[in-house]
């Protein structure tokens, strides 16, 4: 940031259209991956500025905004699970990992389900713009420290907290052993993103089926968001027969879990899982199963192909 | 640009919240709370009484339904104003042959502005909130501690004098507050606020001058949220309130009493192609069961002792 110039491409991935890919096949001869990330936030009272995006809308405290996403701590992420241990989903959390230390009981509660945890940042307030590349890496390490030693877990995912990115972001997330990293949109199968060091997939995530864009920005009604998912999987589903897709439905609790809204979206989960093509899996599980079928190897030599005039 | 320096540091990162308002608790968790006569939902209706000054303020920030065009904002003046003069009589009427007495939250300048509004209400039995003194007096913590409290004691003085109730419940214009809100609202008499969208039941607030009670009032289905910022037809408000109250309906069979909060506004709900819509959400709540209509002042007293 800051003096750098600005440049026109993100640079992080090779065009490799969609017909002619080498085919993805999922453990158990399953079609389609699906999973569901909770984004289970912390949304600090009194944050500091970043001078590239103030956190509330209104002057510290901004009661109505803070209030309403602590909705999801108090009581949306109960509504939440139960539909999803209804229709057998394990989630993966998008963890501002400050929560680990507010709110324990919630963590607790996830990890007994065999939930994966991956990192959404320290909090939803706190962003990396502006950050130097050391104070970036400085979070990054934080995370993983706070996560290994709440959960046990050792973080494979990232998706930068508020969708906050640093061009050199990819880069220092892999260089520290991230795996997959949910802050690009441009493909429905995992991608290899161009990474310095180490190996970085773009997992399938989504705008459209997140209940932040669907409710905060698309102002949908509950049922059409229920809808709209449906939709979105009877068509992944077919197309998956060609060759494995993922779909992702992210989550925020203090939308999805208020009272008129979490029927609809139970519903369209029951929908999901009632398919026996369904692969229901974590990211971290979807990213080996990408490696561990050498998809990671074939969608990197077809992009140097492609790149190279092989088209 | 750079960040301040202390941007990696997280002073308020520990257990539970990041300030000492409440405290976190789990909502399914809780001791189930007992509404009187067996109740198993609180039906809390909150009618919002708004006055938007010709030259409110735009800074720091706007409540919402503030007036957007060009000054003199002749549009929505007397857009906002019809709910005064016609809408809120047409809720208060159905509301009567429903038999209910419930909540209206009003701005503390209608006691003088209108007097009879005001009576109207307090005649049908319903129980005035203080809802600031009016939509261009937002709370924020660039107010001083002196002139927020000036705020609050005027609001109180002007509908405690006018309706002779003892006006214990407070709404802010925006549900905006500042730093020291709960603590002016505790020391002015203030034993319930509508403030904070977090919860669908009360809970207890700590402030240095006593206690406060939050009580829930839905955000996301209120009338003018779902008409004005996410532009959904009259049907769609009706289906996201029945869904809602179907949903409370069912959890309190396992976890106890809940609050159906259905916020009100008497310039949007009172408009004449809106109301049957009103009509229709009232006669299917009524139409279950074991529901409770209230005003909030007596479902916080029923909660207060279980909370």
């Amino acid at each position: 940031m800051g003096t750098e110039p600005m440049q026109s491409d993100l640079g992080l991935y090779d065009y490799l259209p969609w017909p002619g890919r080498p085919k993805i096949t999922w453990p158990g001869g399953k079609k389609l991956a699906v999973w569901i990330a909770p984004n289970i936030e912390f949304y600090e009272y009194d944050p500091p500025n970043n001078p590239t995006r103030t956190p509330w809308g209104r002057p510290n405290p901004d009661v109505l905004q803070y209030s309403h996403r602590d909705y999801g701590n108090r009581a949306g992420w109960q509504r939440m699970m139960a539909a999803m241990d209804r229709a057998g989903f394990r989630g993966s959390v998008s963890l501002n990992v400050a929560l680990c230390d507010h709110h324990p009981e919630i963590i607790r509660a996830c990890a007994d389900r065999g939930w994966e945890f991956f990192s959404h940042g320290i909090y939803n307030t706190r962003y990396v713009y502006n950050m130097t590349i050391d104070q970036e890496r400085e979070i990054i390490r934080d995370a993983f420290d706070t996560v290994r030693k709440h959960t046990g877990q050792e973080l494979a995912g990232w998706l930068s907290p508020a969708l906050s990115n640093n061009l050199w972001t990819m880069d220092i997330l892999a260089e520290a052993g991230i795996q997959y990293t949910c802050d690009m949109f441009h493909d429905d199968q995992p991608m290899p993103v161009k990474v310095r060091s180490g190996k970085l997939i773009s997992m399938p995530y989504s705008l459209e089926m997140n209940d932040v864009i669907v409710y905060n920005s698309q102002k949908v009604t509950p049922r059409h968001y229920g809808e709209i998912i449906r939709r979105q999987f009877d068509q992944l589903y077919r197309e998956s027969d060609e060759s494995g897709m993922v779909m992702c439905i992210p989550l925020h609790p203090y939308l999805v879990g208020q009272p008129h809204r979490i029927d609809a979206f139970a519903e369209a989960i029951d929908y999901i899982a009632g398919h026996d093509g369904v692969w229901q899996a974590t990211g971290r599980e979807i990213a080996e199963a990408y490696h561990a079928s050498g998809a990671y190897d074939a969608m990197t030599a077809a992009a140097a192909r492609h790149a190279q005039g092989d088209r | 640009m750079s960040l301040p320096e202390n941007y990696l540091d997280y002073p308020a990162r520990r257990y539970g919240m990041d300030h000492d308002r409440y405290d976190w608790s789990d909502m399914f968790a809780r001791k189930p709370i007992a509404w009187p006569g067996g109740a198993r939902v609180a039906l809390s209706i909150v009618t919002h009484v708004q006055h938007f000054p010709l030259d409110m303020p735009a800074k720091p920030f706007k409540a919402p339904g503030a007036l957007s065009m060009p000054y003199p904002d002749f549009r929505y003046f007397t857009n906002r104003d019809y709910g005064n003069r016609i809408g809120v009589f047409r809720i208060l009427r159905l509301l009567a042959e429903k038999g209910l007495q419930t909540s209206f939250a009003v701005n503390g300048c209608i006691a003088t502005r209108y007097p009879a509004l005001l009576k109207a209400v307090v005649e049908g039995g319903h129980e005035v909130v203080a809802h600031g003194l009016d939509m261009g007096k937002v709370h924020h913590s660039g107010l001083s501690v002196d002139d927020e409290d000036a705020i609050i004691a005027e609001t109180l003085r002007l509908l405690r004098g006018a309706t002779g109730q003892p006006v214990e419940g407070w709404l802010s214009p925006g549900r905006a507050q500042g730093f020291n809100t709960p603590e002016l609202l505790a020391r002015n008499g203030i034993r319930w606020n509508l403030d904070w969208a977090n919860d669908d039941l009360p809970y207890p607030m700590r402030t240095t001058e006593g206690p406060l009670l939050a009580m829930p009032l839905a955000y996301e289905t209120d009338d003018r949220v779902v008409a004005n910022e996410y532009f959904q037809s009259e049907p769609e408000w009706v289906q996201q309130v029945k869904d809602r109250f179907d949903v409370l309906y069912r959890e309190s069979a396992e976890y106890g009493g809940r609050v159906m909060s259905l916020p009100l506004h008497s310039w949007v709900s009172g408009m004449p192609y809106r109301v049957e819509y009103l009509r229709e959400v009232l006669d299917y709540i009524l139409g279950h069961d074991g529901v409770w209509t209230a005003p909030v002042g007596q479902i916080a007293a029923a909660a207060e002792s279980q909370v």
